[in-house]
């Protein structure tokens, strides 16, 4: 969903854009929070479950259907932060509205940190970012029983580069459906 | 030693002998080292053996004490005492002179003899005759090089120990595999003490050399096991909710300091091991990791971000007494002291990166001794003499050395994996 609403948010801003002359639509890191707000009502992008019912965990309930399959899976911090960012929230609400509404749905937290730092410190690190995580999905209604948290700390980098950009991929919270 | 692992059904872990050797370099040496010649060892045995003259020259050289001669550079290679010739020696610049022998004995033995020569004063100042089997000709080596460095040094040899650390080698998609391995002081004869396909990290000695604990994620969960190593025999000791780790043991043997987040935060316990019983030593919502034991026992040496970056505590387990012992640079964490208590070898993070640094305890004076920026898990040898600690070279997980003055450097290059987390073993008993 997230990708989709991203997509048609980027599509309608570039439209938008090009029709007021704007030649400069690249604003993009900041896009992802303008559709943020549109994660819930959004459930319209549901209408891909049906091309995707391979993978694809689709639940209904009260509060209206939504597709898991579609939602960001991987959250990403900043360096030595264990706080969610703003760019995590819109699909991370959606999975606590699943969560809710799918009551044998099961999640596991899976944290992780970049190699810069010691091994056990980052051990806690990623637990830290794991509770962060769990602790959102909590406000958001989750029962915290259905919640399961682990930390990798930096045993298990995505990308094994140095550079910012791999650091940044491993610096991470990983939510894996352990139950549907 | 022959390490055997337990396979338990619920386990997917092999023993196998590792292929991936270190080899050692030293990239820089102390600015006055003794020089000293090692000859090659006499052997008319026939069938190969070690060359254990080569190895005490490498020990030695290592050690960053000693200076050793190329055996190109020799002018003779004598044997016994009557073929020395003490001007060949002290026109090529050689203070001290080592000499020996292999002799096979009828039971299937070798005989070794090492002799040591003074070349100033022209005498023989030590030697020693041991036996062995020509399988553990290593031993030997390490053996003599160790009474050797002693008589010129005063300071007890540490080349007969061995080092544990961790390799992981990327299997492609996000996979690993983890190896747990052991292998003498010098990096040779490495055998996996264990496998697995997840985390395996923070490997600690028993203060005999027995017994090592380590943190395994076998289970799909951080557990502490302790592991004897002659029996590869292994149980796991602690598997609460959340974090299992930086198994630490205490001088006695009989207690293990560790870290859970069983109570919500990660905080240090001491865990009695014949009882189980666990006492809650830190009480913060900071991260409280990393401990170790002060060599007296009476505190435990940690990693806490109570002040807001992670520094190094000192907290009395008497009185309760806590007291911060490092201030400098952005961060210091994963402390280990010397086997005297005076000096702390720690992390340190300045605005370049992560270094290895040594804080002498009774000035407070900190010395950065690494330059490389992915600097880690610092472990001392039993003697004093030296730091192995992980890096970084050409993208790839490295050991490497440096001695607590920081004159001496090498590193010890393995074949293949990233290699971290080394542990140096106490001397063994």
């Amino acid at each position: 969903m997230r990708v989709t609403n991203t997509v048609k948010a980027v599509s309608l801003a570039c439209a938008v854009a090009w029709l007021a002359g704007c030649s400069s639509p690249s604003t993009t890191p900041d896009v992802t929070d303008a559709t943020g707000s549109g994660a819930g009502a959004g459930a319209g992008g549901a209408n891909s479950t049906g091309a995707n019912t391979g993978g694809g965990i689709s639940g209904s309930g009260i509060g209206g259907s939504v597709d898991v399959a579609n939602l960001q899976t991987v959250f990403y911090f900043d360096f030595d932060q264990f706080s969610v960012r703003s760019d995590s929230l819109a699909d991370l609400e959606a999975h606590a509205q699943y969560l809710a509404t799918n009551p044998a749905a099961v999640v596991r937290l899976e944290g992780h940190a970049d190699e810069r730092g010691t091994r056990e410190y980052n051990m806690a690190l990623g637990e830290r970012r794991a509770k962060a995580v769990e602790r959102f999905l909590a406000i958001n209604g989750v029962d915290m029983s259905r919640v399961e948290t682990i930390s990798y700390g930096e045993e298990k980098p995505a990308m094994l580069g140095s550079d910012e950009g791999s650091l940044g991929q491993n610096r991470r919270v990983e939510l894996k459906y352990t139950s549907r | 030693m022959v390490s055997r692992v337990v396979l338990g059904a619920w386990l997917l872990l092999v023993a196998i002998v590792a292929r991936a050797e270190l080899v050692v370099e030293v990239t820089q040496g102390v600015t006055e080292p003794t020089p000293v010649a090692v000859v090659p060892f006499e052997w008319n045995g026939g069938s190969e053996i070690e060359d254990v003259a080569q190895i005490i020259s490498n020990d030695l050289g290592r050690s960053g004490f000693f200076k050793t001669m190329p055996r190109a550079n020799m002018l003779s290679n004598p044997y016994r005492q009557d073929q020395v010739f003490y001007r060949d020696w002290r026109i090529s610049g050689n203070d001290y002179l080592v000499i020996g022998r292999l002799e096979p004995q009828p039971d299937g033995q070798v005989r070794v003899t090492a002799e040591l020569f003074d070349v100033l004063q022209e005498r023989r100042v030590w030697g020693q005759v041991v036996n062995g089997t020509p399988a553990n000709m290593r031993d030997v080596a390490h053996y003599l090089a160790d009474q050797i460095f002693e008589e010129l040094t005063g300071i007890k040899g540490a080349f007969s120990t061995r080092i544990v650390y961790v390799t992981a080698d990327s299997l492609g998609a996000g996979s690993f595999r983890y190896r747990l391995q052991m292998a003498d002081s010098d990096g040779a004869r490495p055998r996996t003490i264990l496998e697995s396909k997840e985390p395996i990290l923070s490997p600690s000695w028993s203060r005999d050399a027995s017994k090592l604990a380590y943190v395994s994620f076998e289970s799909g969960r951080p557990s502490i096991y302790i592991q004897h190593l002659a029996t590869g025999q292994r149980q796991r000791i602690q598997s609460f909710k959340g974090l299992n780790g930086a198994p630490a043991w205490s001088p006695s043997g009989d207690k293990l300091a560790v870290v859970l987040s069983k109570d919500g935060n990660p905080e240090i316990y001491v865990l009695t091991l014949a009882t189980g019983q666990l006492d809650r030593v830190t009480r913060h919502y900071g991260i409280d990791t990393e401990p170790t034991w002060s060599p007296d026992g009476q505190s435990l040496v940690f990693t806490s971000d109570r002040g807001g970056r992670p520094q190094i505590y000192s907290l009395n387990l008497q009185s309760r007494d806590l007291k911060r012992l490092t201030f400098e640079g952005v961060s210091n964490s994963r402390g280990r002291m010397t086997q005297d208590g005076r000096f702390l070898t720690m992390v340190h993070q300045d605005s370049e990166g992560f270094h290895i640094a040594v804080q002498d305890l009774k000035d407070g004076r900190l010395d950065i001794l690494t330059n490389s920026r992915l600097d880690e898990s610092p472990t001392i040898a039993p003697n004093g003499s030296i730091i192995l600690y992980a890096t970084k070279k050409g993208g790839r997980g490295v050991l490497a050395g440096v001695s607590l003055d920081g004159n001496v450097r090498f590193t010890m290059p393995s074949s293949s994996g990233d290699v971290r987390e080394p542990a140096w073993s106490p001397y063994l008993q």
